[in-house]
C-alpha cells in the first residue's frame, strides 16, 4: 500500500514539473509571439523605465533556465505575481474566491452522484423502456449543450418566466441576497455545472451495470434463488460502481476548470468569475494566476482521488496500473 | 507449355470495410439525421454570400442612421430571428457564424490530427525513451482543464479567429496520439508487419501502407466528435471574451452579447444557442454512428 502511494506521488513530480514548465514556456520571452512584459503589466502603455524595471525584477534578461528556476521558486512560495491594475498580489485576490468555487463544485458533484447514478441504474434495469430511451436521448443532448447557454435558458425559465407565471422562482445571480436564503442561490449554478458530467455519469453507470448484469456470477446469484433486489444491490451495484467512481473523481477536477463558464453566467464570485472579469480588463497576471490555482487544485485532487482508489480497490494496489 | 490460367468470374460481392460501414451507418437514423444537419449547415455556410445579405442584411455592418428603429426587434417576417442591439439581423449573423464555427472545428481538428499522428507514430512505433517522453507530455496536457489551458494560450497568443483554432488544435493532439499509439502497438508485432519488413519495406512504408489502414477507423470516429467539441470550445472561448473578436459573427460571441438582454430580448440568446446545440449534437450523433458502423471501441470519457 505504502509502496503504491509512494510510487503514485513520485509519478506526480514529472507531471508537476511538466505543467509548470509549460506555464513558464507560455510566458517566456522569445518562445511564443507576444511580449512577456505585456503579460505582467497588462495592456497599458508603460514608460521605458518601468519596462526596464519589470524586465529586471522578473529576471527576463537572464537565460531561460535561470528564469524557470526563479519562476518555480516563486510558485512554490505561493507567489502568483501582482495585478498591475489593482496593485495587489494575485494570491490575495483569489484567497477569498477559492472556497466559493469549491463549494459550487461540491454541490455539483452531489447532483452528479445522485441523479447520474440514479438515472443510469433506472436506464439499465429497465432497458428499452420509455425511461431508458428518455435517459439515453437526454444524455446525448446534454453532452452537446453549451453549458453557458443552458445556464441562460434556466435563468430565463426559472428566474423570470416562473415569476411571471406566479410559480416559486429562483435567484439567478450572485451568492446571497435579501430576497432569498443563501442555499437557494447555489441551486441553478450547481445544476448547470453538473449537467454535462451527470449525463456522462448516467451513460457510464448504464453501460457498466448492463455489463455486470450479464456476467456469470450474477446468473449464479439468481440461480441460487436470491431476489432481484439482492442481486442488484449486493452483487451488481458495487462492481458496476467502480468505473463510475473513477469518473466522478476525475470529474471533480474537471468541474473546477469548467466552473469558469457557470460562474460567469451566474455572477458566482469564484475563481472562474474573477478570471472572466480579468479577461475583460486585460489583467493578465490575474488570468494566469487563476489558471495556475485551478490547475494545481485539479492536479492535487486527481492525486488524492488516485490514492484513495487504492484503498477501495485492491486490484489497483497490486496491479500497479492506475485506471 | 503451361496452360493459360483460367479466371473464373467472381461474383461481385466486393464488400469492403467502407462499403459495410456505410451500409450500417445508413440504417442508423440518428446518425443520418446528424449527417443531414451537417450537410445542411455546410451548404448554408458556403452559399451565404448568395442570398443572406440580399434578404436579411449584412452580418457585421451597423446602420448607425436607423439604429433606433432597427435595434432589438423581435422576430418578424423581415427578420425571422429578430435583430441585435446594433440592429443587425440575427439570422444573417447565425448563417455567417456557421462559417466561423465549421471552419474552426475543421481546422482545429486537422491540427490535432497532424500533431496527434506525428507524436502517436513516434511514440508507438519507436517506443522506448521517446514513448515515455511523449506520453508524459500527454499527461501534462491532460492535467490541464481544457478551457483554462486555451485561455492561458490565448492570453499569450492574443485573441482572434486564427489563434482560436490554433489553440484548440494544439490542445487536441494528446487524445489522437493516444488512440493512434495504441492502434500501432496492437499491430506492430503482427506477422504481416514482420513480413513486410522482411520484404524490405522501410519504416515510412510500413507506417503508411500497413499500419495506417488499421488505425484509421478510430481516428475518423475521434475526429468527427472532435469537430463538435472544437465548435463548443470556440463558442465558450468567444463567450468569455477570449476568442473571436467583434464584430465577427461567432455564435459564442452572440451569446455573450445576449447576456444583458435575457429578459427584454430572449431571442438574442435562443437562436445562437440552438445553432450551437444542434450542430454539436449532429457531430456527436454522427460520431456515435461511425463508431458503431466501424466497430470501434473507444473508452467513454469526459
Amino acid at each position: 500500500m505504502l509502496a503504491y502511494v509512494v510510487r503514485r506521488v513520485l509519478q506526480f513530480i514529472p507531471v508537476f514539473l511538466g505543467v509548470t514548465l509549460l506555464l513558464f514556456v507560455l510566458r517566456a520571452p522569445g518562445v511564443l509571439p507576444g511580449d512577456p512584459v505585456r503579460l505582467i503589466t497588462g495592456e497599458r502603455a508603460i514608460s521605458p523605465e518601468l519596462y526596464q524595471q519589470v524586465v529586471e525584477k522578473h529576471h527576463l534578461d537572464r537565460p531561460l533556465y535561470v528564469q524557470y528556476g526563479y519562476y518555480l521558486q516563486g510558485l512554490l512560495q505561493g507567489d502568483l505575481g501582482t495585478s498591475f491594475q489593482r496593485d495587489m498580489p494575485v494570491r490575495d485576490i483569489f484567497a477569498a474566491k477559492f472556497p466559493n468555487t469549491v463549494r459550487l463544485a461540491l454541490a455539483a458533484i452531489v447532483i452528479e452522484i445522485i441523479i447520474g447514478i440514479g438515472a443510469g441504474m433506472v436506464s439499465a434495469l429497465k432497458r428499452y423502456s420509455f425511461l431508458d430511451v428518455f435517459v439515453t436521448l437526454s444524455t446525448s443532448i446534454l453532452v452537446s449543450v453549451p453549458v453557458f447557454w443552458l445556464g441562460m435558458v434556466m435563468q430565463v425559465l426559472f428566474g423570470i418566466k416562473f415569476k411571471e407565471w406566479g410559480l416559486p422562482f429562483m435567484p439567478i445571480s450572485g451568492m446571497s441576497s435579501a430576497q432569498f436564503p443563501d442555499w437557494a442561490h447555489i441551486i441553478l449554478p450547481a445544476i448547470t455545472l453538473a449537467s454535462v458530467s451527470t449525463a456522462y455519469t448516467a451513460r457510464i453507470m448504464r453501460s457498466q451495470l448492463l455489463e455486470v448484469m450479464g456476467q456469470d456470477y450474477i446468473r449464479t446469484a439468481r440461480a441460487k434463488g436470491l431476489s432481484s433486489n439482492a442481486v442488484v444491490w449486493r452483487h451488481a451495484f458495487k462492481n458496476a460502481l467502480i468505473p463510475v467512481v473513477t469518473f466522478i473523481g476525475i470529474d471533480l477536477g474537471a468541474m473546477m476548470g469548467g466552473a469558469i463558464l457557470t460562474e460567469t453566467i451566474f455572477n458566482w464570485p469564484g475563481v472562474g468569475y474573477e478570471i472572466f472579469l480579468a479577461i475583460g480588463q486585460r489583467d493578465w497576471p490575474i488570468v494566469m494566476g487563476g489558471v495556475i490555482i485551478i490547475v494545481f487544485a485539479v492536479m492535487i485532487i486527481n492525486l488524492i482521488v488516485d490514492i484513495s482508489y487504492a484503498f477501495l480497490d485492491p486490484r489497483i494496489r497490486y496491479g500497479g496500473e492506475v485506471r | 507449355m503451361r496452360a493459360p490460367a483460367v479466371t473464373t468470374p467472381v461474383a461481385p460481392t466486393s464488400r469492403t470495410l467502407w462499403g459495410d460501414a456505410w451500409r450500417r451507418l445508413r440504417r442508423n437514423k440518428l446518425a443520418m439525421a446528424g449527417l443531414v444537419w451537417i450537410v445542411f449547415m455546410v451548404i448554408l455556410a458556403l452559399s451565404a454570400d448568395l442570398w443572406v445579405p440580399q434578404h436579411f442584411g449584412d452580418p457585421e455592418r451597423i446602420d448607425t442612421e436607423n439604429l433606433l428603429e432597427l435595434q432589438l426587434q423581435s422576430p418578424s417576417a423581415v427578420h425571422p430571428f429578430g435583430t441585435d442591439r446594433l440592429g443587425r439581423d440575427i439570422l444573417s449573423r447565425i448563417v455567417y457564424g456557421a462559417r466561423i464555427s465549421l471552419t474552426v472545428g475543421v481546422l482545429a481538428t486537422s491540427i490535432s490530427i497532424v500533431l496527434g499522428l506525428f507524436f502517436g507514430a513516434l511514440s508507438g512505433y519507436y517506443g522506448k525513451i521517446l514513448d515515455t517522453l511523449i506520453m508524459r507530455l500527454a499527461d501534462v496536457f491532460f492535467a490541464f482543464p481544457y478551457i483554462l489551458f486555451a485561455i492561458a494560450l490565448l492570453a499569450v497568443l492574443g485573441r482572434g479567429y486564427q489563434n482560436v483554432f490554433i489553440a484548440i488544435g494544439i490542445l487536441g493532439w494528446p487524445s489522437i496520439a493516444r488512440v493512434f499509439r495504441s492502434s500501432i502497438l496492437s499491430v506492430k508485432e503482427s506477422e504481416y508487419v514482420d513480413a513486410a519488413r522482411v520484404l524490405g519495406a522501410g519504416d515510412s512504408r510500413i507506417m503508411v501502407r500497413h499500419i495506417m489502414p488499421n488505425a484509421i477507423a478510430p481516428i475518423i470516429v475521434y475526429a468527427t466528435m472532435s469537430i463538435g467539441s472544437a465548435i463548443l470550445a470556440e463558442a465558450a472561448l468567444s463567450f468569455l471574451g477570449m476568442g473571436v473578436t467583434p464584430p465577427t459573427p461567432s455564435w459564442g460571441l452572440m451569446l455573450s452579447e445576449a447576456r444583458g438582454f435575457l429578459f427584454s430580448a430572449p431571442w438574442l440568446m435562443i437562436y445562437p444557442g440552438a445553432a450551437i446545440l444542434t450542430t454539436v449534437l449532429a457531430f456527436v450523433l454522427m460520431g456515435d454512428g461511425l463508431r458503431d458502423a466501424l466497430d470501434v471501441k473507444l473508452k467513454e470519457e469526459g
